[in-house]
């Protein structure tokens, strides 16, 4: 009910089109049923070889009433339509909005492929049930309604026939769907999971022919989809129970009308022809109407499953929030960690960093080293706010982040992320990012110092060269360079480079390090690498383990005072000991 | 109707090839299934008739006041008829409904399973050159139009078509007139439809369009989420994100709009087609037109009546096979797509020299054993004699003046050799793109080399089957793939026999059993998603430990290191040097550090060997790998 209430709120400017829809279905479905009830009166004046006349009327009468339901159906189509799509766009617009404003924390709660699941499909399942229910939803029980008040009222006697068979049909109906719909249920999460273990495949290919496990996986993937047709067969058996269960109403409707009304207008003459034959009709329209709710029935019953996961992209609370005091202008880079633990939830009973103390002055260039899991990405995250602390403070120029304007405090922070991605689009759009107003020099300049311009004026189109989705046209070094000029455009205050080079070969790596020096001397920069080369000149080195700081220092003090800065160096230096 | 035309038309043949394989598979059912179809929908069909007698009864019965006992004597028989007929129909639509489920999820089955089974037999080009959300949507989309097609259009249209069939005929018995009557309408009808449905094709077909750029935009955005919140480009990218909302709104609307006013229009022709019939027929009788049909009745009252159902079930079955226009040509293009993939011709492998366990005597001598022995020797029949020689397997891999395109005309490798002795370990080095990769592509036949020859312990390597070629070459490539399953069944993958303890042994030579035991559920935790719950450095782990249980004697490690950061590559280069120990071993790193114990360093440019020796030799060259090595220290 909540959902529901949730999912609707989202209707906003479609309502009209909502509402005239169910207007226009109302009038479709009135003159629906009246139209046996007059195509009767036609038939039994026909029969009684009325006046030419009256006969002409009916005709028109009942043409007229037809162009009238068209056009309201029509019309209804129409509406429909544009209500459903409406509401997709909405919601669509919605949950696009609220994952802007998320968190990181938040990004991590739900994977990136989920939240295009829950924008694709799920949205297209909640229009197409959203459609059916403003559409067949009241036409359904107003025909059903309509139909059988008019088989009374015509039939007498007749109707009985309907007595019987409605509830042997909403009875049948609702058992069926009762079973299958779990059985759909757990044949689609099956589905979805055979889908996912090709996917698998296709992506380990080499992995699968590397090793010759091809028969393996066949036989792998055999048993799963038999297993799937086993369940699936099953499911759709006890669905196809439906049309007998149909037709043998229908048809018990059909000799009893006959047999009774046959005896009706004989014996008792209490009934026509012409009203025989429009209780077979009214029959044909109970039973699709009831066919049709139970339609609605499973259909909707579907996709609750997708509007939950709906409402739950649009109704997670962003953990992160704007200062109320905003602070916009940030005076320098100085960067300050005070006593600072952090944790990626409240129940993690481990703390990611613990009591992290941390002075850098505005300028300097700050390496950090630490083991897989020592957390360096997590520190400098807290930086620009991406996570909140858990305890402590994390200040800059001063203040703590959490002042600052979030939109300040990340224009003046450009981090550089170990996961990055580029966009589809030209190069010079995809480095405009990090200034929308940058001139082409600029962006010239920003890939000289990232060592980028050399390879991107090789391209043919140089920058105008497209980037496809994902970046998958220019090799891993030269994605590396181009975001860390992406990040130089934003003129940053502080630097972050997390593992950003590390696909870049060590002279270049060594030259963008020099042209940081050079050009961008009060920036400050913060270098997290693998490589002590990466790192060796800087002005303090953190060295991090296990979420704590093991040892800072320089190149030199470290190597006397920390052994496993000592370790690591030895071995990427001389390969280990030997 | 030219915006028909603007359909994707599936090619001649795809249909019949389709029910060919449906017949084949279900050689009994299917003919069943269609004869239960056929007659159920006669059935259905033929009470037209009777109530037209039973209405005929009626009038006459009351123009002649008989009692109910005279009427009943015609009336009773009729309906005993009717009732066995109706039950006969209930039979066969129970039976073709229950038998549509099997047939249609055993049928799409089996294409899954011959589209995987294939699949598996493609060679690695087709999965390079292919984009694996192409290659899904086989799966997914075309698959489930199939379903569509099978379970419902199929049957719809055979239904329905011999209701009108049926119906046509029995309209002819009575009228001509009256049947020509419905013959306009139904026309009438089918030109709304072609005029609408192509309408609606068109936009479903742009919808489609714009549905797959808002996903692929929301995909790329979803992505790229957190590059998003770094730059603070959220309104930015809601601005665009909004554009491309409004035009799926705008095309997906005027699709369903088309759609959805399609069924009330036909509809209402129906019914105003009914009407005619009623009054026109009605002016027939009372003027006692002359009429003509099989039966040679004259018109009356009943008949029209009859005539009136019969128009409603005419023109109703007539707008279902109209429906169903749509689907059937989507989920042809479906099936003409699973077909392209089943007709790719497979990785061939003309190999025949195979790898069988050996015993191997003092003097030397090879001898085929059915056990274990942890000895391997290559199997070599010699098709000239019928003679078998065994060759000891001991992972010497030799190239001789290799050249290689993967596109032809383009040359990725030029006269590369590259002599590998047992044991020793050989290091590619050079910038992305020089081919570094490709070598060890064509060592385990990946792809074919163009020109030169390989021979492994002698053995031109296109003579070895190739599933044993691959099983004597382990491999850990940059990105790990992991499987959904516990990390013992991950590790295991590389020997499907492996015990629970080989496979904790190779875990421990890899480094990996450290972590592994700390997880949740040590060995037995699940792994899903690629093994997204872990880091990189510890899935490369897991891949390392998966190369080692299969043991092979020769190991390609491609960048198998690069995302392990350097204390932890400690850990796993002591286990690696473990590995390595008597195993030829091909590496591809980007740390130099890690393979300057290398017997031989081939620097790589642009597919070209440029440099090659030890790493001693190579310094004092003071060449391209000097530079490389140095290049940092060196502008201290």
């Amino acid at each position: 009910m909540h959902i529901l209430k949730r999912l609707l709120s989202c209707i906003r400017e479609y309502k009209l089109p909502t509402i005239l829809t169910l207007i226009f279905i109302l009038g479709e479905a009135v003159i629906e049923t009246l139209l046996p009830f007059i195509t009767a009166n036609l038939v039994t004046q026909i029969q009684e070889s009325s006046p030419m006349n009256t006969i002409l009327r009916t005709g028109i009468i009942l043409t007229i009433m037809a162009v009238i339901s068209m056009l309201c159906g029509g019309t209804a189509g129409f509406t429909a339509s544009k209500a459903a799509t409406g509401l997709s766009k909405n919601l669509r617009h919605d949950m696009f909005e609220k994952i802007q404003m998320y968190s990181f924390e938040n990004i991590d709660k739900f994977s990136s492929s989920s939240l295009v699941t829950r924008m694709t499909t799920d949205i297209t399942n909640v229009q197409m049930s959203f459609m059916m229910i403003i559409r067949m939803g009241l036409r359904s029980p107003l025909m059903f309604l309509f139909s059988t008040v008019m088989a009374f009222y015509m039939g007498g006697k007749l109707a009985m026939a309907f007595v019987v068979v409605i509830p042997v049909l909403v009875i049948g109906l609702g058992l069926i769907s009762k079973y299958a719909m779990p059985a759909f249920h757990r044949v689609f999460r099956k589905y979805d999971k055979l889908n996912e273990s090709i996917e698998e495949n296709v992506r380990a290919m080499r992995v699968v022919k590397g090793f010759s496990r091809e028969e393996y996986e066949k036989k792998k993937f055999s048993n799963a989809a038999e297993d799937i047709r086993k369940d699936f067969t099953k499911a759709e058996q006890i669905i196809a129970l439906n049309t007998p269960l149909m037709q043998i109403c229908l048809y018990f409707d059909m000799v009893f009308i006959l047999f009774v009304g046959s005896k009706m207008a004989i014996i008792d003459r209490t009934i026509d022809i012409g009203h025989i034959s429009a209780m077979l009709t009214y029959g044909v329209q109970i039973l699709m109407a009831l066919m049709f709710l139970s339609m609605i029935y499973v259909m909707v019953t579907m996709s609750v499953e997708s509007a939950k996961r709906i409402c739950e992209v649009l109704e997670e609370e962003p953990t992160l929030h704007n200062s109320e005091q905003s602070l916009e202008l940030i005076t320098d880079g100085t960067i300050e960690f005070e006593n600072v633990s952090f944790k990626y939830s409240a129940q993690a009973n481990k703390f990611a960093l613990e009591n992290i103390n941390l002075t850098i002055p505005a300028g300097q260039t700050v390496g950090i080293i630490g083991g897989t899991g020592s957390s360096k990405s997590t520190l400098v995250q807290l930086i620009p706010r991406l996570y909140d602390v858990s305890e402590g403070s994390v200040k800059i120029g001063g203040v703590d982040v959490r002042n600052y304007d979030l939109t300040t405090l990340r224009d003046a922070v450009a981090m550089v992320l170990q996961k990055n991605v580029l966009f589809s689009g030209t190069i010079k759009e995809n480095l405009r990012w990090g200034n929308a107003q940058a001139t082409d020099q600029e962006i010239i300049e920003a890939c000289k110092l990232a060592q980028a311009d050399e390879f991107v004026e090789s391209f043919p189109d140089k920058y105008d060269t497209h980037i496809e989705q994902g970046g998958t046209n220019v090799s891993g070094g030269q994605k590396q360079r181009l975001c860390i000029a992406r990040a130089l455009l934003k003129k940053p205050k502080i630097l972050i480079l997390d593992d950003s080079t590390s696909a870049v070969d060590t002279k270049t790596d060594a030259l963008i390090r020099q042209g940081f020096r050079e050009f961008i001397p009060e920036t400050t920069k913060i270098i997290i690498a693998q490589r002590i080369t990466s790192v060796q000149e800087a002005d303090q080195i953190i060295v991090l383990d296990n979420g704590k700081i093991s040892a800072i220092g320089t190149h030199e003090e470290l190597l006397q005072s920390s052994h496993i800065y000592r370790e690591v160096y030895e071995q990427q230096t001389h390969g280990g000991e030997e | 109707m030219p915006d028909l035309k603007k359909r994707p038309q599936p090619k001649k043949g795809v249909f019949s090839r389709l029910m060919k394989m449906l017949f084949s598979f279900y050689p009994k059912l299917v003919p069943i299934t269609i004869i239960c179809i056929i007659f159920s929908s006669i059935a259905s069909s033929i009470p037209d008739m009777y109530i037209q007698k039973v209405v005929a009864i009626i009038v006459e019965a009351l123009e002649n006041d008989w009692n109910w006992n005279k009427a009943s004597a015609e009336i009773i028989p009729m309906m005993i008829f009717l009732v066995m007929l109706y039950l006969l129909a209930t039979v066969a639509i129970t039976v073709y409904s229950q038998l549509m489920a099997v047939i249609t999820q055993g049928f799409l089955n089996k294409m899954r399973q011959s589209m995987f089974h294939k699949m598996q037999n493609l060679p690695i080009r087709y999965f390079d050159t292919h984009k694996h959300g192409d290659i899904m949507s086989y799966y997914t989309n075309d698959i489930d139009a199939l379903r569509q097609l099978i379970s419902q259009g199929l049957p719809t249209l055979l239904r329905a078509g011999t209701v009108v069939i049926a119906v046509f005929f029995i309209m002819m018995y009575y009228s001509f007139w009256l049947t020509l009557l419905t013959i306009v309408g139904v026309i009438a009808m089918i030109a709304v439809s072609k005029f609408m449905g192509g309408g609606s094709a068109k936009y479903f077909l742009r919808q489609q369009k714009s549905l797959g750029d808002t996903e692929g935009y929301i995909q790329e955005i979803m992505n790229g989420q957190k590059v998003v919140k770094v730059f603070n480009h959220e309104s930015v990218c809601q601005k665009d994100f909004d554009e491309i909302n409004e035009r799926l709104c705008q095309d997906s609307y005027r699709a369903n709009a088309y759609a959805n006013t399609l069924g009330p229009i036909v509809m209402n022709i129906g019914n105003i087609l009914y009407v005619l019939i009623g009054v026109i027929g009605g002016l027939l009788v009372l003027n006692n037109v002359k009429n003509y049909s099989f039966s040679g009745s004259v018109l009356e009252v009943s008949i029209v009546v009859a005539f009136l159902n019969m128009t409603k079930q005419f023109t109703g079955n007539v707008n279902q096979v109209a429906q169903q226009v749509n689907a059937v040509v989507m989920a042809l293009a479906g099936a003409e797509r699973i077909f392209n993939v089943m007709d790719e011709i497979p990785e061939t492998d003309e190999g025949y020299v195979t790898l069988v366990n050996a015993e191997i005597s003092e003097n030397g001598e090879v001898k085929e054993t059915k056990k274990h022995t942890g000895q391997w020797a290559w199997k070599h029949p010699h098709q000239a004699d019928g003679s078998v020689t065994y060759t000891p397997l001991k992972g010497d891999v030799r190239m001789f003046n290799v050249d290689f395109g993967y596109e032809e005309g383009k040359t990725v490798l030029h006269d590369v050799s590259v002599y590998a002795k047992p044991g020793q370990k050989i290091a590619f080095v050079g910038a992305t793109g020089a081919g570094k990769t490709t070598i060890t592509n064509l060592i385990n036949r990946f792809y074919d080399i163009a020109d030169g020859k390989i021979r492994y312990d002698g053995i031109n390597i296109n003579k070895i089957k190739k599933s044993d070629l691959r099983r004597s070459l382990g491999l850990v490539l940059q990105e790990t793939n992991l499987f959904t399953g516990s990390v013992l069944d991950n590790i295991r993958y590389g020997k499907l026999t492996a015990t629970d303890e080989e496979c904790i042994q190779a875990a421990k030579l890899a480094g990996a059993d450290d972590f592994i035991t700390r997880l949740p559920n040590g060995y037995q935790t699940e792994l899903s998603g690629n093994g997204a719950n872990l880091s990189q450095g510890q899935r490369q782990l897991i891949a390392i430990a998966r190369a080692a249980v299969a043991d092979p004697p020769v190991m390609i490690l491609d960048e198998a290191t690069s995302s392990i950061d350097t204390r932890t590559e400690a850990i796993v280069s002591a286990g690696m040097d473990q590995l390595m120990k008597g195993r030829t071993v091909f590496v591809i790193a980007h740390r130099l550090s890690t393979i300057r114990n290398a017997n031989l360093i081939m620097v790589l440019d642009h597919g070209k060997v440029i440099e090659k020796g030890n790493h001693e030799e190579l310094i004092a060259q003071k060449g391209n790998y000097y530079q490389l090595y140095t290049g940092a220290f060196e502008l201290e």
